[in-house]
């Protein structure tokens, strides 16, 4: 394991050597999310040499650490304090680090429930497209001052500048965990999901793979009993969440192009070609589908979703409308106005 | 109202033709109700910071939102600023008028559109009351989380506007953690959809760069927000301490042992005592500190953890805990906390609410800074803190009929806030930075950053037309604020001019 290491200086003078010669970088950490988005061209910029953690306080439940730290390494410390990542975010490799986690926005099966990164993320130190190193956010849990600019890093793939450092709400494990399986078709699935939704039931992972209800309970000893009492069902082991969020499943290994559809969690199931694997109690689909894209982001549309295509590909991401694409294309042309960082990663224009 | 809080320190006030304007609006949209008259104008002149008063030019009160952008495009084309408010509660200053502009009041839109139970969502009109989502929400046993204080008078587009907080943040976040889906005018007038219905939403995650922006980028027409279900029980701890730094220890103590409660709130001996005097909520009024902690959830875990709790307080050195017995002894406990500004209100002819947050951790030195702080300034401050999340109110009492006095309050309240600053805070956590803390601005954030705000700014509407001189101070304003304040021992913007 490599040591703490402090390189954001390097990583500024990167930044202002690519301003200064206008060539793109290419930011990276292990590059395990590089199956999403549009194929960039550039000079690499690799952030792993600025790892670390610089504080966590259990107590505050704020962690900072660089934005090159393996996820791993942050996952082991809140672990033995007894916390965690609430948002569980997918790794997809060894060497993901907590940078590619901000960037790529990507969040577990708890997300429903517990809330997403961006919602987790308090503050940040980014590497502006004018070659400064500024700060954002903080370390406390409300903070109102100026723009979010820590939050807009969250899913922005590195479209707006270069993250270095990153603080974060963490939250203690539940006390009790327990996962089931429930054998009931689709729209039993869906309609069950929908009444447990609006009751004080501790679900905190809900999933049918095509045969059978996935569910997770999290909570005090008490309730989870209760839940498991009235809910009835098999026990399921907890690994079947991890294999889950790190697209592990058998589901995953069809040759069909990956698709994940984002939709209404209560979204009736959609006909398209293909298998799906239901997510986040509805409102995240897995698709793997030969469909042209152009079916597929129709129908999902159609509902108030959209879909993301798991392959570097030109049209990975969901189109965007006129005016959201214009204020897209300014927001980017003022934090980045010479276009260096990760330029067309997530739309042509940005 | 102290000079360096006038809005002509960040520049010219733009010239407006108010009768030309007057005349095209009337043209256009005949229906319109427009207010120009200055008896009518004087019942806007301040939200809920009322310190702070400026006549605004025109009122407009739309009723339909082809007005509003109808209004926006006009305003665009004639380069007329233009400010939003929604109840006109906030307290500081993010509505306030300006001398040459609009005020777009949005109260008129207050319609429920839709409670969807099985989606767990409600998508309401901009001017809808934040109580009365949860009141539409309660027969299907949900609820909208996010309670600011204000909560049965704000709107929810101002929540937005705002970033709006409350109690129960720590557990249940605030009002971005809470929205699927902000409907938006842009200042040229054109819609705009941030979020969506379903989780996630692609492209940047403008909806949380908009939400808190203060009215800067965009006008809310719309609001998609999330409804939980109710929690079955919820149960009150009332915990005395003969100091704060132990009662600030406890909170600590309280999380460690990994319990995340849904309110935990401090209040210090003379908010107690103010409060007890008022609200009789049974406050034991010789305590240096007290601890409100409400636990809610499924009966089995609470009871859990009320007992878990208790023993912490105890083990912290609590001198008294009491359990809430029944729902009317939990109300009184919080109809306490909830009434600790309008308590303070009657021991004092006026008071200034301070909104910094810190590290928790933080709070022993920066309640003692506090108190150096009020004797150097001879004025009195009390305490209130929702201790969970690092989010305090100091209440700075004053008499504004005493010359010079708002003045004293206004300088205290800011070397509170930069105190906030220094330990590792905020100067807001979640009442907004508005006109009142434009200038402690300058003191968390460097010329750089302000900079990128006025970029960010720039790409939502370049022109600068929507309740500008709020929540962003122009560098000029800093320099100069900084000619009488120093920043971690160096002046700030030594690049510019002093004046």
């Amino acid at each position: 394991m490599r040591h703490d290491h402090d390189a954001s200086a390097a990583l500024l003078e990167q930044v202002n050597q690519a301003l200064n010669e206008r060539t793109p970088l290419r930011i990276q950490g292990s590059n395990s999310k590089n199956m999403l988005g549009r194929p960039v061209a550039g000079e690499v910029l690799d952030t792993r040499s600025h790892r670390g953690i610089v504080s966590y306080d259990p107590t505050e439940l704020v962690l900072t650490a660089r934005a090159g730290t393996p996820l791993v390494d942050i996952e082991a410390a809140l672990d033995a304090a007894g916390q965690m990542l609430p948002f569980e975010p997918p790794h997809f490799g060894p060497g993901a680090t907590l940078g590619g986690m901000v960037a790529a926005g990507l969040s577990g099966p708890r997300r429903p429930w517990a809330g997403s990164v961006r919602d987790y993320v308090l503050g940040t130190r980014v590497i502006t497209g004018h070659g400064k190193m500024l700060r954002f956010g903080g370390e406390v849990m409300k903070n109102v001052a100026g723009y979010d600019l820590s939050r807009l890093m969250a899913g922005s793939f590195g479209c707006l500048g270069v993250l270095t450092e990153v603080s974060l709400k963490v939250l203690p494990k539940p006390r009790k965990c327990q996962s089931l399986r429930l054998e009931m078709d689709l729209h039993q699935a869906l309609g069950e999901l929908a009444e447990w939704g609006q009751q004080p039931i501790p679900i905190s992972a809900a999933s049918y793979d095509g045969h059978a209800l996935h569910l997770r309970l999290e909570g005090g000893e008490g309730s989870v009993a209760s839940a498991v009492e009235r809910l009835g069902g098999e026990y399921l082991d907890g690994s079947y969440w991890t294999d889950l969020r790190e697209q592990r499943l058998g589901f995953f290994e069809a040759p069909q192009p990956l698709w994940r559809l984002s939709l209404p969690h209560n979204s009736a199931p959609i006909e398209l070609p293909g298998r799906q694997l239901l997510d986040w109690g509805g409102a995240q689909r897995w698709l793997k589908s030969d469909a042209p894209a152009e079916q597929i982001r129709q129908a999902v549309a159609r509902i108030g979703g959209h879909a993301t295509l798991y392959e570097s590909d030109p049209a990975s991401f969901h189109p965007l409308d006129g005016p959201l694409l214009r204020y897209h294309r300014n927001l980017k042309l003022q934090l980045d106005p010479q276009g260096i960082f990760n330029p067309g990663r997530l739309y042509a224009e940005v | 109202m102290n000079i360096l809080y006038d809005e002509r320190v960040d520049g010219a006030l733009p010239r407006v033709d108010k009768a030309a304007l007057l005349f095209e609006l009337r043209e256009s949209l005949p229906d319109l109700e427009i207010l120009y008259s200055q008896e009518d104008l004087l019942p806007y002149e301040c939200d809920g910071l009322s310190a702070y008063r400026v006549v605004p030019l025109l009122v407009v009160l739309p009723k339909r939102i082809e007005h509003v952008q109808a209004l926006l495009k006009i305003c665009h084309a004639r380069q007329v600023p233009v400010v939003a408010r929604g109840a006109g509660t906030g307290l500081s200053g993010g509505a306030l008028p300006l001398e040459q502009g609009i005020l777009l009041v949005m109260a008129r839109f207050n319609r429920i559109i839709e409670v969807n139970p099985e989606g767990r969502y409600a998508r309401v009109q901009p001017g809808v009351r934040n109580l009365a989502i949860s009141q539409a929400a309660a027969p299907h046993g949900l609820y909208y989380a996010p309670d600011p204080s204000s909560q049965i008078a704000c709107s929810i587009g101002g929540n937005v506007a705002e970033n709006a907080g409350g109690v129960h943040c720590l557990k249940y976040g605030l009002t971005v953690h809470n929205l699927l889906k902000v409907e938006i005018l842009t200042i040229e007038g054109e819609y705009m959809t941030l979020g969506s219905d379903a989780l996630d939403a692609p492209g940047f995650d403008l909806l949380a760069l908009f939400t808190g922006s203060e009215g800067m980028l965009g006008i809310v027409t719309e609001v998609t927000v999330k409804l939980l279900p109710k929690p079955q029980v919820a149960r009150v701890l009332l915990a005395s301490f003969d100091s704060v730094e132990k009662a600030g220890r406890a909170v600590g103590d309280i999380i460690a042992a990994g319990i995340i409660p849904g309110g935990l709130e401090m209040m210090d001996n003379l908010s107690i005592r103010a409060t007890e005097d008022f609200i009789h909520a049974g406050y034991p009024v010789d305590a240096a500190a007290i601890l409100l902690c409400e636990l809610d959830g499924v009966e089995a875990d609470v009871q859990e953890d009320c007992e878990c709790v208790e023993a912490v307080l105890r083990a912290a050195g609590a001198t008294d805990v009491r359990l809430a017995c029944d729902e009317a002894e939990r109300a009184r406990f919080w109809a306490g906390r909830k009434n600790a500004f309008p308590a303070v209100g009657r021991i004092s002819p006026d008071y200034y609410c301070m909104d910094g947050t810190i590290p928790r951790r933080e709070l022993p030195g920066v309640l003692n800074g506090i108190t150096e702080l009020s004797e150097e300034y001879g004025l009195r401050v009390a305490n209130v803190f929702h201790a969970g999340d690092g989010n305090m109110h100091p209440l700075i009492l004053f008499d504004a009929n005493q010359p010079g006095e708002l003045e004293r309050a206004e300088a205290l309240g800011g070397k509170i806030l930069e105190l906030c600053v220094a330990v590792g805070g905020s100067i807001t956590g979640e009442h907004g930075v508005g006109r009142e803390k434009i200038n402690q601005m300058c003191a968390q954030f460097n010329s750089d950053e302000l900079t990128l705000f006025h970029a960010v700014k720039h790409a939502f509407d370049p022109q600068g037309l929507l309740n500008p001189g709020k929540n962003i101070p122009t560098l000029h304003r800093c320099a100069e604020f900084g000619s009488m304040h120093v920043h971690h021992g160096k002046l700030p913007f030594p690049e510019l001019e002093r004046f």
